[in-house]
């Protein structure tokens, strides 16, 4: 086989006459960091994944099938960690907000280069930091994702590291939000007025403000932790007059708000994806721009409906599963713009719209379960179940993360010039879509008859559903690494992919396939909306 | 069975119902729209898109009412239920549930302790939450309840089982390593069966294995040779095991002196391969209940 072969024009990947690794790590153009994000991302998700499909193995069937119940605990707790906290959190707007967003915006590159390229490194140091915790001192902390206190502070694992690992990557993450707030408001080109802004940006702004407001309180909570095992504060410790409740208040009022992190980029990807493959504008731009600030508003004020069997007052139920419910009708609004979006369009079911189209379907029963936990009455039999289980992950798998696959087809092709072929995409899509379904709705069944999340043993009569979770966990992996395979293929050895092949109107679709290092050769003059596909010269 | 008693499953299941009804409703309305447009709409039949439309006021205000009834009814309804569970019924029962790592006790009134739940069928119970270590929760999906067991703070649960019959009950807030095993049962029994069991001797059981029970040594160590958290009891006495001293193994045959010792200093001598996670026991048990349980393990075959 012969080298790669790029695209005999300049491009963001040889144009500066900078090569070798140190030409990566030390950049600060926003596509190179991009990579590097994306790269990280999808490693850690790759990780992630084979520690998911671990736990569903030995929960195939009842009693040990492969680990014993300390290391199943470890494993769950870090499967969640990473999944969250080094891959879905810094994803979008790491990866894709990086390649696309100054670009969209008709910039240069981002408003703090250096800024930029120093969240990365944050990013990395805090994701060493935490692998490091998972080979030294007492072994993997086995607290689950959330820490819980008192547990957390008296478990002999090693939380103290993991957890200063989750503080480092938050300062990754508010730094990103900086950034992307900043050169949202300051590097705009001229005629790029916030009307005519890119959802996928709008959404991206959103996020970065609950990056800014949110991450430092996460900080806090985590250092407090630390100084709990350290010092022995004794902050959450009731035999000290602490209150363990205090901690839950502090860490869902970061992580709450977190999974809007996790979510709305990814309504955002589907906002792009979905007019350009019905080839008609947006409907509702308005709506759907205001109702991403909306769920970054008033999601910051729900995290106690994490909370409800907590002892918690009964007061504070009342107050948290009214705003619950208010989250819900900006998310409604959404899918309905989306669905009449397809309205008398030509619609063509690439991979790309394949995944935005499943989003709405995986997002909308995620969503509706969702009702079921923010209702004060239901809550209290499903909560701490698998019906949890699979809620969360048809909304932040099914939703967010088909939308990063989707954003994975739909953008990279524009960074490397090839694209991949379409038959496997869908054949692989398919299959992820299928295998999901079996996998996750039958942990919301299993959590509707009683089983509660992080058991490593169960009763007889879970047995059936779970070996089907776990059945279908296979198949969505076949799927998986066919799409990956193929992508990956055909980004390096695939057809060339023009400059704008999909149809799309927003700025991205007007440059060089690949961009530049610049961009832009000189700075753009934006005289139409992102979605008016007649005035940018579509057919 | 009394149909016309208010129990918890009652007070939830219909609320269940309603938003199940409503969110299929939306799930296919939403579903079944998109596959009429992408069947209708696709390129092959429709080359071209025949309405460049952007918006509609109407349609988004009816859009955003229509939503906003609906959870607010569904708030309401979801509210309401919840106030049902959090009020206690006025002849209730009370019980104290103690959790610990990883086993339950209950205790009556009358100082009788438990490590099932019995409860008499058609009686309200009240189910007082003692955490004697970390969070835990308290689960039975039979009757839709649940609440977290917090280390000095009070908290209830109340149910009424309207059938006899055997409930499962789980801890629901992650725990550790015995997390998944600290399950027991809910013993629905007839009242006058109840009143018996609840004014009954000892049954003639050895002291020993009441405070084994008590104290929650049975959620580790099993009495039937099965290793759990912790090394199985039975045959413990005079077995020869490996044992880490400071760091040091050395093996060692298990005697009295042993055992006292384990009981007040779980960590001194860790039987190898087991997690350093046995809390001491020094000042929970006396000197005369210490002697009680050895005696107890020296006969356990």
């Amino acid at each position: 086989m012969s080298m790669v072969e790029r695209p005999a024009t300049s491009s963001f990947w040889n144009d500066t006459g900078k090569t070798g690794i140190a030409a990566w790590i030390f950049s600060t153009d926003h596509k190179r960091i991009g990579l590097l994000y994306f790269y990280s991302v999808l490693g850690f998700f790759l990780v992630g994944v084979l520690l998911g499909l671990l736990l569903r193995i030995e929960l195939m069937a009842p009693g040990r099938t492969i680990m014993g119940p300390q290391t199943y605990n470890a494993l769950f707790t870090v499967h969640g960690v990473v999944m969250i906290f080094l891959f879905i959190i810094p994803g979008f707007p790491g990866a894709f907000g990086n390649l696309l967003m100054p670009i969209q915006i008709g910039a240069r590159d981002v408003a703090f280069p250096r800024l930029n390229l120093l969240s990365w490194w944050l990013y990395m140091i805090g994701a060493a930091t935490i692998l490091t915790a998972l080979f030294t001192g007492g072994g993997p902390p086995d607290t689950g994702w959330t820490f819980y206190v008192p547990f957390s502070a008296r478990t002999g694992t090693n939380v103290s590291l993991a957890v200063l690992g989750v503080f480092i990557v938050g300062f990754s993450s508010i730094l990103t939000g900086v950034n992307f707030v900043t050169t949202i408001h300051r590097l705009r080109a001229e005629g790029m007025t916030w009307g005519r802004l890119p959802l996928f940006v709008w959404s991206l702004y959103a996020t970065a403000w609950v990056q800014i407001l949110a991450t430092p309180i996460l900080g806090i909570t985590l250092v407090l932790i630390i100084a709990e095992r350290l010092l022995g504060t004794g902050l959450f410790d009731p035999g000290r007059g602490g209150d363990p409740l205090m901690y839950q208040h502090l860490f869902w009022i970061y992580s709450h708000p977190a999974v809007y992190i996790m979510i709305l980029p990814a309504m955002g990807v589907v906002t792009e994806i979905i007019p350009v493959f019905s080839r008609k504008p947006i409907f509702g731009y308005k709506m759907i721009a205001f109702s991403s600030l909306a769920i970054a508003a008033a999601g910051s004020l729900v995290w106690g409906h994490h909370m409800y069997t907590s002892g918690m007052s009964d007061n504070a139920v009342l107050v948290f599963s009214f705003l619950t419910f208010i989250v819900a009708i900006p998310s409604a609004i959404k899918v309905f713009n989306w669905v009449s979006t397809l309205y008398k369009g030509s619609i063509s079911l690439e991979a790309p719209m394949l995944f935005a189209l499943s989003f709405i379907l995986l997002f909308s029963i995620g969503g509706l379960a969702g009702l079921i936990l923010g209702a004060a009455a239901t809550d209290i039999h499903v909560h701490d179940t698998h019906f949890v289980v699979g809620h969360f992950h048809y909304v932040i798998f099914g939703g967010s993360g088909f939308a990063f696959l989707g954003a994975m087809h739909y953008w990279l092709p524009k960074f490397y010039g090839r694209r991949y072929a379409e038959k496997p995409a869908v054949v692989g899509w398919a299959m992820m879509f299928v295998g999901f379904n079996i996998l996750y709705f039958s942990m919301m069944v299993l959590g509707m008859k009683g089983m509660p999340r992080r058991y490593y043993d169960y009763l007889p009569e879970f047995a059936p559903l779970n070996l089907a979770s776990t059945i279908g966990s296979w198949i969505l992996a076949a799927g998986l690494v066919l799409l990956l395979v193929n992508l990956f293929r055909g980004l390096f050895r695939g057809e060339p992919f023009g400059n704008n092949p999909w149809g799309g109107a927003t700025l991205e679709w007007a440059i060089p396939t690949p961009p530049s290092t610049e961009n832009f050769e000189q700075d753009p003059v934006v005289t139409h909306g992102p979605y008016d596909f007649k005035r940018a010269g579509m057919p | 069975m009394d149909p016309n008693l208010l129990t918890t499953s009652r007070a939830v299941d219909p609320i269940f119902m309603i938003i199940f009804g409503v969110s299929l409703a939306l799930l296919f309305g939403i579903t079944a729209t998109m596959v009429v447009f992408v069947i209708r709409y696709r390129r092959s039949r429709s080359p071209e898109p025949t309405s460049q439309a952007d918006g509609n006021v109407w349609l988004e205000i009816v859009w955003i009412v229509l939503p906003t009834l609906l959870v607010m009814a569904m708030f309401y309804y979801g509210w309401s239920g919840y106030l049902s569970l959090r009020t206690i019924p006025k002849n209730a029962l009370p019980v104290t549930a103690t959790a610990r790592m990883w086993s339950w006790n209950f205790t009556y009134a009358n100082g009788k302790t438990s490590p099932k739940l019995y409860v008499p069928v058609g009686q309200p119970v009240v189910v007082n939450l003692v955490s004697e270590d970390v969070l835990h929760g308290f689960f039975i999906p039979a009757f839709r309840v649940k609440r977290d067991i917090v280390p000095g703070m009070k908290n209830h649960v109340w149910f009424v089982a309207d059938k006899a019959g055997s409930y499962d009950l789980f801890c629901s807030q992650f725990c550790g390593t015995g997390h998944s095993a600290m399950i027991t049962t809910v013993e629905a029994i007839p009242a006058a069966q109840f009143a018996a069991w609840l004014e009954g001797g000892k049954g003639g059981e050895p002291a020993g294995r009441e405070l084994l029970e008590k104290h929650g040594c049975l959620g580790c160590h099993s009495l039937d040779g099965t290793p759990k958290v912790g090394p199985s009891l039975k045959g413990i006495w005079g077995r020869r095991v490996t044992v880490v001293t400071g760091g040091v193994e050395r093996t060692i045959t298990v005697d009295g002196e042993y055992l006292r010792r384990s009981i007040r200093e779980p960590n001194a001598d860790l039987v190898k391969g087991f997690p350093p996670v046995m809390p001491s026991y020094a000042g929970r048990l006396t000197d005369a209940e210490v002697t009680a349980v050895v005696k107890f393990l020296e006969q356990l075959r």
